[in-house]
């Protein structure tokens, strides 16, 4: 297990001071305009060296995208924008930090804008996180007054903004492009790519987006060093991770944890166990919504990592946002639920993403009760499979992942239904 | 999903002075012309304060930040914070429904709304003191289930500890927000697993619990002396750091839009010379807050020819208006526009000087296009009786016919 000393985020409970004073006696701020001094190309080497990949759910090398950006300005300012819109059903990690330990990512933005040649960064706050909002916010003023932010932010020379900006409870809006839109105060539809923003983003100027955790990371991995941070988890997969557990074990938590942690651990150590034990574990979502489902005696070894859960298990680590379903739930509905959402947030511009997610609710909306046919379950298959890559974001393929996880994953249990709805009977299905 | 504006609407709709100056402060995190971007958190401000978004409260945002209707009621209807319709004078509920919270227990959650305020969402329960809507994750996972109601989270709900809620807010109770099981924040409800060190002194309340206790506000509407937006990023010489740093954001590639209220405005007050006051309507809407700033709407420095006002009429002398689309460059918007200004006549544009052809372009949406088409010469031939020969293709084709 992580020792608490490796910890990054050591006030992820807000039990300790959460004002600027506190965040410096946890050793934030420190050092700060050394670290800036050290240039450009230091911070984003140390950065490819660290393997950081991006904790927003695609999981692309966060040194990587940075290194993107034009190294001299066009005329045009750059941007760097926070995407804090966290809004992937069972994630609840980014929160954590905003609210309890806020300074670890007005620093990392600071750090990261310098790298970036950026003056000024928005964080794109989730509309209902409101007291979430006026939390970040107090520790911004705070650092405004106490000179870290602003003209010569630091002491680096270099000057810095942090602007808070939230949305008003859109999903899409966790898309960076869409994200974009939505901060010019348009709605939130994404953008054909390319050009990536990277070359023309917000008020068309180049603009780098990146998740909370990613941003929130970066000080301590610069003060700590790339060895550091790389020497927890597998090759291409480092770090530490925040975990959002969520659904049927005993505690669900956000816990903070080395990459590569096994399933069964992760479970044991910080949640008290499945509920009902390890053999009442029906299947997990590893990764927020968009992952695929797991059937659950595949999971108990499975290693938390990007690489394993893709490759092994076809499904991903996504956001890290566990959830965990016991063998008294009804799995299709689970799914069904997600179909909902998918068809509620669906921002309407492409076609098949527009009518495929409320035709795959529908369908999901029999399959709960049994009342299709059996050939609809490949129709349905089909029918994922027309939404999925043809669409301008990733949300069309969000949307058809958790349905083929099912289909691949609980087959019978579909047909089950089907057959008992069609013979009358009841009383085959465990789950209801 | 299609979303539409309530039936009934209030007659009017303005900010208080408090919630204007949160407002104005809003804006100054965003560069010069893009006010745009404001939009959410000013409109979240006029449903803080309202309980509803209104359609006056669209079009005053509308107005203050140069946008036109259209735009911001897409904002309004797209983004599902926004309620369109009245909402319970005590609270709004909203119940988080999706996965995480459903297999804990959301749904029991729902059947209590059902019960006890109205069966169906977005409809005030009879008392008129909620309403309650199932909405999609709140990003509370791991303590769910959970429902927002006003500004906070209440978190690892029961159907009984719920019902005890709703209770105690209609009976105007104070409330503490959080985790309603004696958890502190997201941490493991046996005990904690990492980070122990600093249990034993920890606050009272978890961050957003403490806030909320500290102010109170939770279902409160929201008069704008609450939580004031400072805004340390405008220095004490007035210039934000960041942004001075930075080169200039480079111009919008639309400038925003005239508010129509304000041209009708503009109208009203002057009627004998509406063409002059149209054209002021049509020059960018300049937020208030933000033309202290900027002083006057750009008059193009970089061309300075200084614009003179030409002579205009009110209507069309005997014998009627000239067809003005026997220019080149001219189609039946641009006519209509022209008439608008003042001009109803070849002579009329054939007199026209430098400074002149300055004013009307400053009001054309069409930047330079005077000179590129040469209207001037082509109004000149006009006027005397000769035909040039895109008039002539235009009468013999008819292509303006169809369209009229």
């Amino acid at each position: 297990m992580l020792k608490d000393q490796d910890r990054i985020f050591t006030n992820l409970y807000g039990m300790h001071e959460r004002t600027l004073a506190g965040a410096q006696k946890r050793g934030h701020w420190d050092g700060t305009a050394g670290l800036i001094e050290k240039g450009r190309d230091w911070i984003i080497q140390t950065m490819k060296d660290s393997g950081l990949r991006g904790r927003g759910g695609a999981g692309f090398p966060t040194g990587l995208k940075w290194s993107f950006m034009p190294k001299e300005s066009d005329g045009r300012p750059a941007y760097l924008v926070i995407n804090a819109d966290e809004s992937e059903p069972g994630t609840c990690k980014d929160r954590e930090i905003m609210r309890h330990d806020p300074h670890t990512l007005i620093e990392g933005a600071l750090i990261a804008s310098f790298a970036m040649n950026a003056h000024t960064c928005y964080i794109y706050l989730r509309g209902e996180y409101i007291r979430e909002r006026e939390a970040l916010q107090a520790a911004i003023d705070e650092c405004y007054d106490k000179g870290l932010l602003g003209k010569d932010a630091a002491g680096s020379g270099w000057d810095f903004d942090v602007f808070l900006h939230h949305g008003a409870g859109a999903y899409i809006c966790g898309e960076e492009t869409a994200l974009i839109e939505s901060l010019e105060g348009k709605k939130g539809m994404p953008r054909m790519k390319p050009p990536f923003p990277a070359g023309a983003g917000l008020y068309g100027c180049p603009t780098t987006v990146n998740n909370v955790e990613s941003i929130a990371v970066v000080p301590t991995i610069l003060r700590r060093g790339a060895e550091w941070f790389a020497g927890f988890g597998r090759q291409n997969n480092a770090g530490t991770k925040l975990f959002a557990i969520s659904g049927h074990v005993n505690n669900p938590c956000v816990v903070e944890e080395a990459m590569s942690i096994s399933f069964e651990e992760l479970i044991d150590k910080h949640c008290g166990g499945i509920r009902g034990g390890w053999d009442n574990l029906l299947a997990v979502i590893p990764g927020g919504s968009s992952v695929p489902c797991v059937r659950g005696e595949k999971m108990r070894d499975a290693i938390m990592d990007f690489d394993y859960l893709r490759g092994e298990l076809g499904s991903g680590l996504g956001t890290a946002a566990v959830i965990v379903m016991d063998k008294q739930t009804d799995i299709v509905k689970a799914i069904w639920r997600l179909s909902k959402f998918y068809k509620h947030e669906s921002c309407g511009q492409c076609t098949p993403c527009r009518e495929g997610t409320g035709w795959m609710m529908r369908v999901m909306d029999r399959l709960v009760r049994g009342e299709a046919e059996l050939e609809e379950i490949d129709m349905l298959w089909d029918v994922t499979k027309q939404v999925e890559g043809h669409t301008i974001c990733a949300l069309g393929d969000a949307a058809a992942w958790p349905i083929q996880g099912l289909i691949r994953n609980f087959r019978e249990e579909i047909e089950d239904r089907i057959k008992a709805q069609k013979t009358g009977r009841v009383g085959v299905m465990a789950a209801e | 999903m299609l979303r539409r504006l309530h039936s009934e609407q209030p007659d009017s709709f303005a900010f208080t002075p408090a919630n204007q100056a949160w407002a104005e402060a809003q804006m100054t995190k965003y560069p010069e012309g893009r006010q745009a971007s404001a939009v959410i958190p000013i409109l979240w401000r006029a449903q803080e304060q309202e309980g509803w978004v209104t359609k006056p409260a669209i079009e005053y945002v509308a107005d203050m930040l140069g946008m036109a209707y259209i735009r911001v009621l897409e904002v309004a209807s797209f983004y599902f914070m926004f309620q369109l319709q009245p909402t319970g004078s005590v609270a709004h509920i909203q119940v988080c429904g999706t996965t995480s919270c459903m297999i804990c227990g959301a749904e029991d959650l729902i059947a209590v709304c059902k019960d006890k305020i109205a069966p169906k969402p977005h409809t005030v329960s009879e008392d008129g003191k909620f309403s309650w809507e199932e909405v999609e994750c709140l990003g509370s996972c791991t303590n769910a289930p959970m429902a927002q109601i006003g500004k906070d989270y209440y978190e690892d709900l029961t159907a009984a500890s719920f019902t005890k809620l709703i209770d105690d807010l209609a009976a105007g109770k104070d409330v503490v927000p959080g985790p309603q099981n004696g958890r502190y924040a997201a941490e493991p409800k046996s005990g904690l697993t990492s980070l122990k060190d600093y249990e034993a002194d920890k606050p009272q309340y978890n961050a957003s619990a403490e806030l909320a206790t500290e102010l109170g506000d939770g279902v409160k509407r929201i008069q704008g002396d609450e939580v004031p937006l400072l805004t340390p990023w405008v220095g004490k010489d007035g210039v934000v750091a960041g942004r001075a740093a930075a080169e200039p954001t480079p111009e919008a590639p639309e400038r925003p839009k005239p508010a129509a209220k304000q041209a009708e405005a503009a109208k009203a007050e002057t009627p004998s010379k509406p063409p002059a006051k149209k054209s002021d309507a049509a020059t960018p809407a300049q937020p208030e807050a933000a033309a202290a700033k900027v002083t006057e709407p750009k008059a193009d420095a970089a061309d300075a020819v200084e614009e003179k006002e030409p002579e205009t009429l009110t209507a069309a002398r005997e014998g009627g208006a000239d067809d003005l689309k026997l220019l080149k460059g001219v189609g039946p918007k641009l006519e209509q526009t022209l008439n608008e200004l003042g001009f109803f006549h070849f002579d009329q544009i054939a007199k026209w000087t430098e400074a002149e052809v300055a004013w009307v372009d400053a009001r054309l949406k069409f930047k330079g296009r005077i000179e590129r088409d040469g209207w001037i010469e082509q109004s000149k031939k006009l006027a005397a009786g000769e035909e040039t020969e895109f008039a002539k293709s235009a009468k013999t084709d008819g292509r303006y016919k169809d369209k009229s």
